[in-house]
């Protein structure tokens, strides 16, 4: 049996839930989740005055309600479930390196910075800074998946290192900016500024964008390996037609202010 | 809170009082050290403790503009170490560079009650003196950054030589400084206006003002000695971090003749070897000449393995680190009377530089053969953080510890030393002078740094543990200025120390001759330059000394 949690009373400010994963959680029966202490704001809280517990912690978390305001679930996640039944709040999944953790509804800001290993899937939409690197760091996602069904916003893999981040809809501007390696995937169409001080790395949309200056035209070509990437996040549930499967990409290298080792590649039917 | 406290079977560390490790009641009243109290006042137990009085630092890094971008450039470094507020104390964030509040409440946590900011720009002044307002426990003051200034060069390249000694008089007096502070002098200017032209000879003469390094060190130790000043020039030597610089340092030391100078982080500038190729040791001969030279002083800056952060107004040897590192940087300061470059750093066990550099301040500690002139720094957080002082207070105490810290570096290095053959162990005596005595004596705070009758109620109590680094790294009691800070280990009040400054006498119509250099090259008003006395909360001035 899994652990269930379904919100009775809305914070009026956001909680901070890192403690709710699947493996802090292992073990622990209903009554001494409900005992664990949270943030609440300035105070210290249970997690029982806000949620009803149910079951006991055997590998995966359910949580139900208006999620919005609970901050940081599933940080630092190694391993387990974490389904959330709804829309959730800012740094889910920081810094996992193991795990699923999928959101039926939109997230909020910074989905998976810094994470290192596991997947997140949004079926919503995400705001900005999802596989990002938090402030100061050298580097953002270090591997794993983000797969956004929806929309997201601005610097999407900000300082991304390796792994991959999938865009169903439209992203922001600053796509990839500053990337050090990895894969970005637009489906839908890209803001402005994408890849901007990226030194390696692949930038892939399926619309035309807006180039830097510092990014210069190669080629237009057909790499194989992106048949072999669209057919696996087909199996994911993404909508990517025959056309865009085996059909022809503008290579456009950058940024050529930094190491000019990244590529954007952009489908031309 | 009580206004008395007595100490009673504790084992007192006072050298200036020629007191080493002898049982002795330590009495103290409205905040001061006094003879005895009436038998009825109450006792706590120290017996198995030791007392000394609260740790002098002489060298540190820790307020105004630098230090303040310094925080801003490294988020991260604040974000893993949260430094969480008591029931008495304030929150603040930690890392190499912590918040004002956490500064203080960590000196404090490791018996240090007094502290000066090395390094700050006359236009800074400002900023920090409201920072040093917010750092709690402490008593604090800070060195003006004087020697790449135009104006003052200016002079001494004209000869008007009391003019110039009124003009530092001046600045000092209207930023509410401690001492004059020399950084790469006269080599910053020609940096900013000519890229990359660094002076690299004391006695270059710089194209700018056809004025030499050497010219101006000499200016300066005359004029801080003449003025009074309670520390003698600080000096921070040309050609930092640079193969062959032991040249550089003892040719510095040279100029002060027989007056008084203290050599900044000394560790830096004492290696050998060919500009541009890989350094080695000169602790020898820069051991030797402060040994013989009882006029001058200086501090360590001990490089400790692990994070730390460069920040220093000698702004051409950042830009030249940043090089190697490739990461972020800051250059600031380019448009006033200094320089400043910042940059994240670490050093690391296996690197030839850093283990060398690790090697050199320790034979340096080792060599040095009067305690009272060679102070324990690690200019935090440039070598390392202050928080890495009980570490160090270890590798000197305990040559077993040490050997087995000298097998895990890079041997090459080693090899260049006389680390190795150095048997010599500090005593808890020999700590108290280096950590607290001494710099009280170079800094002519007569009341700190000693526990006679009199003096300021600043101290530190540890439970004498054989593993130095445990015992230093956790006083049981800390006392500032009588009140009882830490108790058992925890914080039981909050405290706000004062600042420590300088009032030399000088001649007011010095400020006609400045001020129109001032309006015509300044980007502020020449009256809201400086700190005004209504800024100052609690503070004093520390009297001129006779040399
Ligand atoms: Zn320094």
């Amino acid at each position: 049996m899994s652990l269930e949690l379904s919100m009775h009373t809305r914070p009026q400010v956001p909680l901070e839930a890192e403690l709710l994963g699947p493996d802090k959680t292992l073990g622990l029966d209903s009554k001494a989740v409900s005992g664990l202490q949270i943030q609440h704001g300035n105070e210290q809280v249970t997690v029982g005055d806000f949620f009803k517990v149910k079951g006991k912690g055997e590998g995966a978390i359910h949580l139900e309600g208006d999620l919005a305001r609970v901050k940081l679930l599933g940080s630092g996640m190694t391993t387990g479930k974490l389904h959330i039944h709804g829309d959730v709040g800012e740094h889910l999944g920081v810094g996992m390196s193991g795990g699923e953790i999928t959101v039926d509804g939109n997230a909020g800001d910074w989905v998976g910075p810094e994470m290192a290993g596991g997947r997140i899937v949004i079926k919503g939409n995400a705001k900005h800074l999802a596989g990002s690197a938090y402030r100061g760091s050298a580097a953002g996602m270090l591997g794993g998946e983000i797969f956004i069904h929806g929309h997201a916003k601005n610097e999407i893999g900000h300082g991304m290192r390796n792994g991959l981040i999938v865009i169903g809809g439209n992203a922001g501007d600053f796509t990839g900016v500053n990337m050090l390696a990895g894969t970005i995937v637009v489906l839908g169409e890209m803001g402005i500024r994408s890849g901007a001080g990226m030194k390696r790395g692949s930038i892939i949309t399926m619309n035309p964008a807006e180039m830097l200056p510092t990014f210069s035209y190669d080629c237009i070509y057909h790499p194989v390996y992106l048949r072999l990437l669209f057919r696996a996040l087909r199996t994911q549930g993404f909508n990517i037609s025959d056309a865009k499967l085996t059909g022809k990409y503008q290579r456009w290298s950058g940024d050529s202010v930094e190491l000019n080792k990244g590529e954007i590649l952009v489908f031309t039917p | 809170m009580a206004s008395t406290l007595r100490f009673v079977n504790g084992r007192v560390y006072d050298p200036a009082n020629n007191i080493d490790g002898e049982v002795r009641d330590i009495c103290i009243k409205n905040g001061k050290v006094v003879d005895s109290l009436p038998d009825d006042t109450p006792s706590i137990d120290a017996s198995g403790m030791v007392i000394m009085p609260g740790g002098v630092d002489i060298h540190s890094h820790i307020a105004g503009p630098k230090v303040n971008l310094a925080r801003k450039l490294q988020p991260e470094d604040h974000r893993h170490d949260p430094h969480p507020g008591t029931n008495f104390t304030r929150s603040g964030s930690g890392g190499t560079v912590p918040s004002t509040f956490a500064t203080g409440y960590r000196y404090a946590t490791l018996g240090y009650t007094t502290v000066m900011e090395a390094a700050v720009t006359p236009i800074g002044a400002l900023h920090t003196v409201e920072e040093l307002h917010d750092t709690p426990v402490i008593d604090k003051g800070f060195y003006l950054l004087l020697g790449n200034n135009i104006y003052l060069q200016t002079l001494l390249k004209e000869g008007r030589h009391d003019e110039f000694k009124q003009a530092v008089g001046w600045w000092i007096n209207k930023t509410k400084a401690y001492t004059a502070k020399l950084v790469n002098p006269g080599g910053d200017e020609p940096w900013k206006g000519k890229r990359n032209s660094n002076v690299t000879d004391i006695d270059e003469k710089s194209d700018l003002l056809n004025i030499s390094p050497r010219d101006v060190i000499e200016a300066f130790v005359k004029t801080v000695n003449e003025l009074g000043l309670p520390h003698p020039p600080h000096i921070h030597c040309n050609n930092l971090g640079h193969s062959g610089n032991y040249k550089t340092t003892l040719e510095t030391m040279k100029t002060a003749g027989d007056l008084r100078m203290h050599l900044a982080h000394i560790q830096f500038h004492s290696y050998g070897g060919e500009p541009g190729k890989n350094p080695d040791s000169k602790a020898v001969e820069i051991a030797e000449y402060v040994n013989t030279h009882p006029n001058i002083t200086c501090d360590v800056g001990q490089v400790m393995f692990g994070k730390s952060t460069i920040m220093t107004a000698d702004a051409p040897l950042a830009y030249l680190l940043r090089g190697f590192k490739k990461g972020k940087w800051v250059n600031a300061d380019a448009e006033c009377e200094s320089g400043c470059g910042i940059l994240p750093f670490s050093y690391q066990e296996h690197v030839f530089t850093h283990a060398l550099q690790w090697a050199i301040g320790l034979e340096l500690f080792l060599l040095s053969e009067d305690p009272w002139r060679i102070m324990l720094s690690t200019d935090h957080p440039n070598g390392g953080s202050f928080m890495s002082y009980p570490k160090l207070i270890r590798l000197l105490m305990d040559k077993e510890f040490r050997k087995e810290e000298i097998g895990k570096v890079n041997q090459k290095a080693i090899a260049k030393t006389n680390l190795p053959s150095l048997d010599r162990e500090y005593t808890l005596n020999e700590i108290a002078i280096i950590s607290r005595a001494a710099p009280a004596r170079a800094l002519n705070l007569k009341h700190k740094g000693q526990l006679g009758p009199g003096a300021d109620a600043d101290i530190t109590i540890y439970d004498d543990q054989e593993d130095k680094e445990m015992m230093f790294n956790a006083p049981r009691y800390v006392i500032k200025s009588g009140e009882m800070v830490i108790e058992d280990h925890e914080f039981r009040n909050d405290y706000y120390g004062k600042i420590l400054h300088s009032a030399p006498e000088f001649d007011e119509e010095i400020s006609e001759d400045i001020r129109p250099f001032f309006e015509k090259y300044y980007s502020i008003e020449f009256e809201n330059y400086g700190v005004a006395d209504h800024y100052l909360h609690e503070h004093e001035i520390i009297p001129r000394v006779s040399s």
